[in-house]
């Protein structure tokens, strides 16, 4: 099971507490809900009033017999009718479109919340919960705000101002009536507890059913390398099966409710029948009089039943807001400084002293990823970072932008730590290429610009920044695309092969100018000759930026001035290429590839390998 | 007769549909409607005749009190007769109890029909994913097809959830309430059929304008949601480029867009709503004034024409219910109009109609004038001929977009070559049970996705039901263990999203031991070992030559080391095979591939 709620405070909310949270989003359209609420009591007592009104329009306006008096009557009902619809429309008019701009607000927050928060916490979150809180759980809110909470204010006003009519009309029969509406409100309570729990599970099922869909997508291509769709769907339809069992429960649940929803105010209208004829025998009460109490008990029937899928809608709405907060409530550990320090005129001295990093979830006793990382790079140097596989060499290099912050020791970029700048001029300082070369759906020009908020994307001076990029990282294939450097990629547009998004990803990198440039082995997807070119290219660049490059590749090697190589955690040589090679047996190890064992020394016989040296 | 406009997915984000267009979506959703309650006639006809019975027995209640005020009373008044009374409670707290139980069952049973067609269209939409091509994947974002399963099927749910009784005994109450108006006085019952006639336009306007507005609901949120998924996706990216503002812009204009469409069909509606409330009460008010006359003139009593209006009023008391069902039902069939879109789509590499078993696969595979081209422009791959012997290793080397992965992708069906045929053993690829194929072909490619769940899991992907000795042996065989065995649980670590913690070489030896475990006779390497560091490779490479022996192997790499274990080297450019021998005899020769492998030598240390 995912760790969903990692922050949830471990005491409950009251349910109106919680709902309440909403409020800061809800303000500018409270005024708007009131006067919906307004509207539609007063469109109530309009329909409750309309056979009143015509019971005795038609007793007494036309029992004289006269039809002038048709007119007037006519007049008055259609009145009625016109103002009744009429507050429908204002009560629609009121609500709705404020209510919708209450879900934008919510959902533009929980947008920028998430782009906000860590890459830790995307890490540790699933993305399907976190796609289900934005769309399913808001667009409750929203209904819940705009139409759950109007009714559940009207028919309870309605329902109380029932009640109290019902005793005027008499006291022993009002007072029946209340006593059985008890039991509903103590089956309420149970109800709640009941229900809050199902409700909760099954929106995060429908959150796990949401990531199982997202990953049987986005893996499409392992899935069908494998030929395991068929398994896929016997995962996915298990969870779904599972989701199915805690709807029915639900449905269950509600059921428990309607049930008593509608056999109490039954039998209370049983024993008011009885007591109201016993009443009447005894002549107590008119028969008239027992006609309107009824007439009014009818009236309170549908707000009494319609209590049960308000509370329903009620609770889920709470669930919905717990799992919005539960992602706005996560406390941001990587933040900008109150005061944040500025680097001017970056020269590109990236030190890291004696850095520490973990995961927060690493077992106790086990050494720090990273245990004390120390190396220097001098402005314009172009750094090599060596280490077998899982050392820590990418998460060394998310730590200069604070994707990662250091659990102990600093890194700082011209003398200044990181964590003393703002992140927006941090990353404007130091730019990244990943191995996983993300692209936007968007054209060649915005993605290889992505990185240049300062000039105009369509500005000569962009198209020089453009064309410069393109041809450092042999990105010449993109003015061949159908529409050229304006050619749509990313998903929603043209699919390109993993060596020409590292190489756009590369482009990138290099046209926001940074003053450093991280590389997380940019080139492994590209072929040798390609390679040589990129970095015959990249050279250039190099001599006057700062770069630190995971690589694999002796060849990657051969850029850079110095070599430093991780193991076990800790900086253990640093030095030129030749000098590691001479002096450490590690460096040796990861980077010596097949020197000593040539294979392509073919021997006689079937023209299969044969290792010989 | 069928445009192919509006076939599949195509001109899904128009909302400008002709009459034929709309029609023809309307088809085929109610099509896919009827296919998903076909199964449960019997569940519904039951389910119904629950709703009828228990609307019976709450209609009784409110006749029961009206009998008890009428019969009960004047019997205890007249005779102290409380025998009428008692029985009469005693019947309304019977019939009470009938009615709640039979709708609280019928909760459960509606309950148990919605959740069983969203499971079926759950399992359909998703296993057409996963049938679709990787060519329509390519051009429909994941973000469209995600919102497709989430939030389409959301419109769907909340229909089935409005409770479809409420339609049934609306729609009961007013055919009984029109029928007794009509025993009553027909002249009230002319008036509300003319008032029928005005409702008919407002509900066609509203059906038609909502019809639009609804589709556009469901294209917003799909925008909302690719928007959404990107950014999640590549969060370290928008990170790193500062792109969060940018983002925020964006992805605000899309949700307006999004809340725009909303306001406006939750507009029309508060339009159709009071509209509806409005042509009643006029109804009643023309009933009235229609009948107050002929009272004046002695037609009819005052009683029958109170009766009448009262009538007429309590026709049109269920219409906002059954109008909420129908804003809801438009709302739904907006949804299924995408879905059934989705699920009309003809894979354009099809599953066999009837396919050919091939339980023990050699490994041979051989192209004959196999071309391939995405449309008639682009050729990637011009006619060729290849044969690769069962057992054969090839390297394909090529610079990057000459064709390599295509031709991979050729091996493992994930295209169908345009023209000529790609057979395994003698078979076309397209008449091969899909089974056989994929147990007899795997492909490893660079990007190595995991799923949620553990290490162990990931890696049974390649043979599900694998035992945990299996898949540890896998993981040994491809020098895996080692950083397997130092995770926090070890083979059960928890992979967390996108493999978040485990580093990108990590996730190569992973899916390198879920292709080992997989046991195919053809193995294709699409740059799997692209991200491994020169130990690690070494470790992978010494199991591919135990792996490989006794298999079919095509190998494409960047690093030339892999050839090392190749017995024939193909080299692509263009699309075109230029080269193909035995390695040794390529070097030795003065081809691309001698002058590629001098420099890689010269590359190494």
């Amino acid at each position: 099971m995912p760790d969903r709620s990692p922050s949830t405070p471990p005491r409950r909310l009251s349910t109106a507490a919680a709902l309440w949270r909403i409020y800061p989003w809800a303000k500018p359209a409270i005024p708007s809900i009131a006067l919906g609420m307004v509207a539609a009591l007063v469109a109530a007592l309009v329909a409750l009033s309309i056979p009143l009104v015509l019971e005795n329009l038609v007793d007494n306006a036309l029992e004289t017999g006269e039809s002038a008096n048709i007119w007037p009557a006519v007049l008055l009902v259609l009145g009625l009718g016109v103002l009744e619809a009429v507050m429908i429309a204002l009560r629609r008019w009121f609500v709705l479109t404020p209510g919708t701009h209450v879900e934008a607000r919510l959902r533009n927050s929980f947008y920028a919340k998430l782009q906000d928060l860590p890459v830790a916490f995307h890490d540790r979150w699933q993305s399907g919960q976190l796609l289900s809180r934005a769309m399913s759980d808001l667009s409750l809110i929203r209904r819940w705000l705009s139409f759950g909470l109007v009714l559940f204010v009207v028919n309870t006003v309605t329902i109380v101002v029932g009640g109290v009519v019902l005793f005027t009309w008499s006291p022993l029969l009002g007072a029946i009536f209340i006593v059985c509406a008890v039991p509903i409100w103590i089956y309420g309570f149970v109800f709640e507890k009941k229900y809050s729990r199902i409700a909760r599970r099954s929106q995060d099922q429908a959150g796990d059913l949401a990531t199982a869909v997202e990953e049987s997508v986005h893996g499409i291509r392992v899935l069908k390398a494998f030929g395991r769709g068929k398994h896929a769907l016997e995962n996915f339809a298990s969870q779904a099966e599972s989701l199915r069992g805690t709807e029915i429960e639900k449905a269950k649940a509600i059921a428990g409710i309607w049930y008593w929803l509608l056999l109490l105010p039954d039998i209370a209208f049983a024993l008011c029948l009885f007591g109201g004829v016993w009443l009447a025998a005894s002549g107590e009460l008119t028969v008239a009089q027992l006609f309107a109490f009824f007439a009014t008990a009818a009236i309170l029937r549908w707000p009494i039943e319609s209590i049960g899928f308000l509370l329903a809608m009620t609770f889920d709405t709470r669930t919905a807001t717990d799992r919005f907060f539960e992602v706005m409530d996560e406390v941001n550990t990587i933040t900008d400084p109150a005061q944040p320090a500025s680097v001017d005129e970056p020269r590109g001295r990236l030190v890291f002293d004696d850095v520490h990093f973990r995961f927060q979830d690493t077992a106790e006793g086990q050494p720090d990823l990273l245990d004390g990382v120390s190396l220097e790079l001098l402005p314009g140097e172009t750094m090599a970072l060596i280490g077998i596989t899982g050392s820590g060499k990418s998460t060394l290099t998310a730590l200069t932008t604070r994707l990662y912050e250091v659990t102990g020791g600093r890194i700082t970029i011209d003398g200044v730590d990181v964590r003393d700048l703002s992140r927006l001029e941090l990353r404007r300082h130091i730019a990244m290429a990943f191995e996983d070369a993300t692209l936007f759906s968007a054209t060649i020009r915005e993605n290889v610009l992505l990185g240049r908020d300062d000039i105009d994307l369509h500005s000569p001076e962009a198209d020089a920044a453009l064309e410069e990029a393109l041809d450092i990282a042999q990105a010449g294939f993109a003015r061949e695309l159908p529409d050229g450097i304006e050619t749509t990629v990313g998903e929603e547009g043209l699919s390109l092969s993993g060596g020409q998004r590292q190489r756009l990803a590369l482009a990138r990198a290099v046209a926001a100018r940074p003053a450093v440039l991280v590389l997380d082995d940019p080139l492994s997807a590209l072929d040798v000759d390609t390679e040589a070119l990129v970095e015959a290219a990249l050279r250039r660049v190099l001599a006057s930026t700062t770069a630190l490059i995971v690589a694999h590749r002796p060849s990657t090697v051969m850029l850079a001035d110095r070599v430093a190589l991780l193991e076990r955690g800790r900086i253990t040589a640093v030095g030129t290429h030749s000098e590691l090679l001479a002096s450490s047996e590690h460096y040796r190890f990861v980077i010596s590839s097949l020197d000593d064992d040539d294979p392509l020394v073919p021997t006689e016989g079937d023209g299969r390998q044969e290792v010989t040296s | 007769m069928s445009s192919a406009s509006v076939l599949g997915v195509s001109g899904e984000e128009r909302d400008d549909f002709s009459k034929e267009e709309s029609r023809q979506i309307r088809r085929r959703s109610l099509r896919l409607l009827g296919s998903l309650l076909g199964p449960l006639k019997v569940r519904v006809f039951w389910t119904m005749l629950v709703v009828v019975v228990s609307t019976a027995a709450q209609v009784a209640g409110p006749a029961l009190i009206a009998f008890g005020i009428d019969t009960g009373l004047p019997a205890v008044l007249e005779r102290a007769d409380w025998m009428p009374i008692v029985l009469i409670v005693a019947i309304y707290l019977v019939t009470g109890l009938i009615g709640a139980v039979l709708i609280a069952w019928y909760t459960v049973l509606s309950a148990r029909i919605s959740q069983a067609i969203l499971i079926d269209l759950r399992k359909r939409v998703f296993l057409q994913t996963q049938r679709l091509s990787l060519e329509f994947h390519e051009s429909y974002t994941s973000g469209r097809i995600i919102s497709r399963q989430t939030s389409d099927l959301d419109s769907i749910k909340e229909l089935l959830d409005s409770g479809i009784n409420q339609l049934v005994s609306g729609f009961l109450y007013m055919t009984f309430t029109g029928i007794a108006l009509f025993l009553l006085d027909w002249t009230s019952g002319l008036v509300l059929l003319v008032s029928l006639i005005p409702l008919l336009i407002l509900t066609r306007w509203f059906q038609k304008r909502s019809q639009s507005v609804f589709r556009e609901t469901r294209v917003t949120s799909a925008r909302v949601i690719v928007q959404f998924v990107e950014t999640m996706t590549g969060i370290r990216a928008v990170k790193a480029f500062r792109k969060e503002k940018r983002n925020e812009a964006t992805y605000g204009a899309l949700v307006e867009d999004y809340r725009d469409a909303n306001a406006r069909a939750i507009r029309l509606f508060g339009f159709f709503d009071p509209g509806l409330v409005l042509i009643g009460n006029v109804t009643v008010a023309a009933v009235l004034l229609v009948g107050g006359f002929r009272v004046v003139d002695g037609a009819i009593e005052i009683g029958a024409l109170l009766a009448a209006v009262l009538y007429t009023r309590r026709f049109f008391d269920p219409m906002e219910e059954m109008a909420m069902f129908y804003n809801s039902y438009q709302s739904a069939a907006a949804a299924l109009e995408k879905i059934s879109g989705v699920l009309e789509e003809r894979p354009s590499v099809p599953d066999p109609t009837s396919p050919i078993d091939l339980w023990q696969a050699r490994g041979h595979v051989s192209f004959e004038g196999v071309r391939f081209a995405y449309n008639h422009d682009s050729v990637v791959l011009p006619s060729f001929t290849l044969d690769i012997p069962a057992g054969q290793t090839i390297a394909l080397v090529g610079t990057t977009g000459a064709g390599k992965s295509t031709l991979a992708k050729l091996i493992s069906r994930f295209y169908d070559p345009t023209d000529g045929r790609v057979l395994l053993d003698g078979v076309d690829l397209r008449k091969l049970h899909p089974k056989d194929l994929r147990r007899a072909i795997v492909m490893v490619t660079q990007e190595a996705y995991l799923f949620s769940g553990t290490v162990a899991d990931n890696i049974a992907l390649g043979k599900p039901g694998a035992s945990r000795d299996e898949i540890e042996r896998a993981a040994q065989a491809v020098g895996a263990d080692t950083f397997i065995d130092a995770l926090p649980k070890g083979y059960d670590t928890d992979v967390n999203k996108r493999g978040g913690r485990v580093s990108a070489g990590q996730r190569q030896l992973i899916s390198f031991a879920r292709a080992f475990l997989a046991d195919p006779s053809v193995l294709i390497l699409d740059e799997a070992t692209a991200s491994l560091d020169i130990p690690s490779e070494r470790l992978v490479q010494e199991a591919l030559q135990t792996l490989l022996a006794d298999r079919t192997a095509v190998i494409i790499a960047h690093r030339l080391s892999t050839v090392a274990i190749a017995d024939r080297v193909l080299v692509m450019e263009h699309g075109r095979i230029v080269e193909d021998g035995t390695p040794a005899d390529l070097i030795s020769g003065s081809g691309r591939f001698a002058r590629m492998h001098a420099a890689w030598r010269d590359s190494l240390v």
